[in-house]
């Protein structure tokens, strides 16, 4: 295995990510298209740290890292979409124009 | 090294068919026009990426990625779709955008500027997938990262306590 095949895969699955991000309406699928680029962070992560083999083992323990702030990124997401969703009975978020000057 | 001699390696072959499932789901995620697809399409994308990390030696966070995403965080995602009832029929219209060309351009050169500078610098080195133990990792996160583990705990505290506040119905109004 060279580490080049895991670098471009995760760029590959990043780059899917930020098209989902910027062409999804429902917030929902926004958040789903996040994940996404999450997680190629992630293989980039465990990848570098398999290359260097360092003591800390610090790829993988960031990755770690990574994926709790990400438990708490949803948890707080959805709960303000469901917010949202019951204050205008809708999750699109071209709709949400309340702050557009 | 060449394309040939890169795909004699046994590993390399098991490598291509999970990357292959892996961008298809991902692809699958961005464009379906069923919601509930979308959410499924994730768990393939997840559990192909951690099965790249039993392949590099990372068993811990694989089994941790399929515990906390494909186990909570898709069911949390399958929830929020049934409580705001996202459109589950074929109704692309109300689904994506309009403007895919630019969405597509932006993602197309975001690839290539990401993979060129990433791989420019390794050309074809080896990584190896020495297995690094979970009591490693544990004694690690325990004693050298003590105090960032602490503040992730604290954060996910926050974020706990903040869905209860934000998804609550307020008594008096």
């Amino acid at each position: 295995m060279i580490v080049n095949q895991f670098l471009i895969l995760a760029a590959a699955m990043f780059s899917i990510g930020i098209y989902g991000v910027l062409v999804r309406r429902n917030a929902v699928l926004v958040l789903l298209s996040v994940e996404l680029m999450l997680t190629a962070v992630n293989i980039n992560l465990v990848a570098f740290g398999a290359l260097i083999q360092d003591k800390l083992a610090s790829g993988q323990v960031f990755a770690l890292f990574v994926i709790t702030v990400a438990a708490a990124e949803v948890g707080i997401g959805l709960a303000i979409v469901v917010l949202i969703f019951r204050n205008r009975s809708s999750a699109n978020i071209d709709e949400l124009d309340l702050m557009k000057w | 090294m060449s394309f040939g001699d890169w795909i004699t390696e046994a590993q390399n072959i098991v490598f291509l068919v999970f990357a292959i499932a892996m961008l298809f789901a991902s692809v699958v995620v961005v464009t379906s026009r069923n919601v509930v697809h979308a959410a499924l399409m994730l768990v393939v994308a997840l559990g192909g990426s951690a099965a790249l990390f039993l392949m590099l030696g990372a068993e811990f966070v694989a089994w941790v990625v399929v515990l906390v995403y494909i186990g909570a965080v898709v069911v949390l995602f399958l929830f929020g779709i049934m409580i705001t009832r996202a459109p589950t029929g074929r109704d692309t219209a109300r689904l994506d955008h309009e403007r895919r060309w630019p969405a597509l351009l932006i993602a197309v050169a975001t690839f290539a500027t990401i993979a060129t500078t990433t791989t420019l610098a390794f050309e074809d080195t080896e990584v190896a997938g020495e297995v690094v133990r979970t009591a490693q990792i544990g004694d690690l996160l325990f004693n050298r990262f003590v105090i960032p583990f602490e503040a992730v705990s604290f954060v996910l505290l926050a974020a706990l306590i903040g869905g209860i506040v934000l998804a609550r119905k307020d008594a008096d109004e």
